[in-house]
């Protein structure tokens, strides 16, 4: 690719709390069709984004009694095509995991392609990256 | 001089400090910058003409790109043909570009 | 590459963590070898304020013995020779005076800002 970049993003906030995450991956997803090469630092409750765990859930108050029906998102599954997306495009994510950020949450169940690491991590793919966004947690 | 990405993704209803960001924006661009201002999420808000709009108009009148997320403007029923003055609606991939650009990029 | 903290979010979640954890990832960067310096605005203003205290943080039987020391975490910032900036016009509007505040900090005007910047390469705000 041409202009092919890297780019880092640093997250903070949990799934399912706030508008971020989404506008976050969003953004993802844009560099990931370009083939760019991505960093992802999650630290403190972005741990969870790619959390194993999640689960789906039917939804009566939709209209949708069974699981299916309702098709709730799951950032997991978020992160996982957006992994696949990057690959496809030539690029790749590498989504790293605050590990003492996963320790205290209890989030050490990621799914594959995220790792776990350490601000020394963060800084070393900010320094390697064309550029870095930081998104905050309010 | 240096381009600027600042990202603004909080409204001046809700947040007393947006304000302080849009002065951020205009200042920068008064000291010779590049500078866009993007609105994304609940941003966009002041983009449709109300109380808050003319501090947009403001900052683009000081020589900053006002630009607002078209994603987050459908997700409000904010038309396009409906933006107050000074502001543009814009693909999120603006953003991208920007940061592929190396703007100092900050997010509010 | 030299980077500008700008920290303005206080007291989220500082007792669960014992430690505002921006400023304690602005310190596992320096340990990681970053060119930083912190920025503080808004409410983390408050975070120099000496007279800080949490008291005594319990719940049933299980009590908090290491409580989060803001004032001290930016003073040691300071000591790594970080410099530490604070937007003056926040600290006045937050009725907070010199003789509260710990030592070693550099006051800025919000009209200043905009040069600060011109001598970092990023600019993170959190």
């Amino acid at each position: 690719m041409a202009d092919k970049k890297t780019l880092t993003f640093a997250l903070m906030d949990a799934p399912f709390e706030t508008a971020r995450t989404t506008t976050a991956l969003r953004l993802i997803d844009i560099a990931a069709r370009r083939g760019y090469d991505i960093n992802v630092f999650a630290y403190e409750g972005a741990v969870f984004v790619p959390f194993a765990l999640q689960k789906q859930h039917a939804n009566p108050i939709h209209g949708h009694p069974e699981v299916e029906e309702e098709d709730h998102p799951l950032p997991r599954e978020w992160v996982s095509a957006l992994i696949a997306e990057a690959e496809k495009n030539g690029g790749k994510i590498d989504w790293v995991n605050c590990g003492l950020c996963v320790d205290e949450r209890g989030a050490g169940e990621s799914v594959e392609g995220v790792r776990r690491g350490t601000p020394g991590d963060f800084w070393e793919m900010a320094s390697a990256s064309d550029n870095t966004l930081v998104i905050a947690t309010k | 001089m240096v381009g600027y990405l600042l990202i603004e993704s909080r409204d001046p209803f809700d947040w007393n400090d947006v304000s302080q960001f849009y002065d951020l924006a205009a200042n920068l661009a008064k000291s010779g910058n590049q500078v866009t201002l993007f609105l994304v999420q609940n941003g966009v808000l002041p983009a449709r003409k109300c109380v808050h709009s003319e501090a947009l108009s403001a900052v683009a009148r000081a020589g900053v790109d006002v630009l607002a997320d078209e994603f987050s403007l459908d997700e409000r029923g904010i038309a396009i043909g409906a933006l107050v003055t000074g502001v543009s609606a814009a693909a999120l991939d603006v953003v991208v570009d920007q940061l592929a650009e190396g703007r100092k990029a900050m997010w509010h | 590459m030299k980077v500008l903290n700008v920290i303005a979010t206080a007291y989220r979640a500082t007792l669960e963590e014992q430690d505002d954890t921006v400023l304690w990832l602005t310190h596992a960067l320096k340990s990681a070898g970053a060119d930083l310096d912190v920025l503080l605005r808004a409410n983390a203003v408050n975070y120099v304020v000496k007279a800080q205290d949490i008291g005594r943080l319990a719940f049933g039987e299980r009590v908090q013995k290491q409580g989060p020391r803001l004032a001290e975490d930016v003073a040691g910032l300071i000591a790594k020779e970080i410099d530490v900036y604070i937007v003056a016009e926040d600290l006045a509007d937050r009725g907070l005076a010199t003789d509260e505040l710990i030592d070693g900090l550099k006051e800025v005007s919000r009209d200043d800002i905009t040069a600060l910047f011109d001598d970092y390469d990023h600019i993170w705000h959190w």
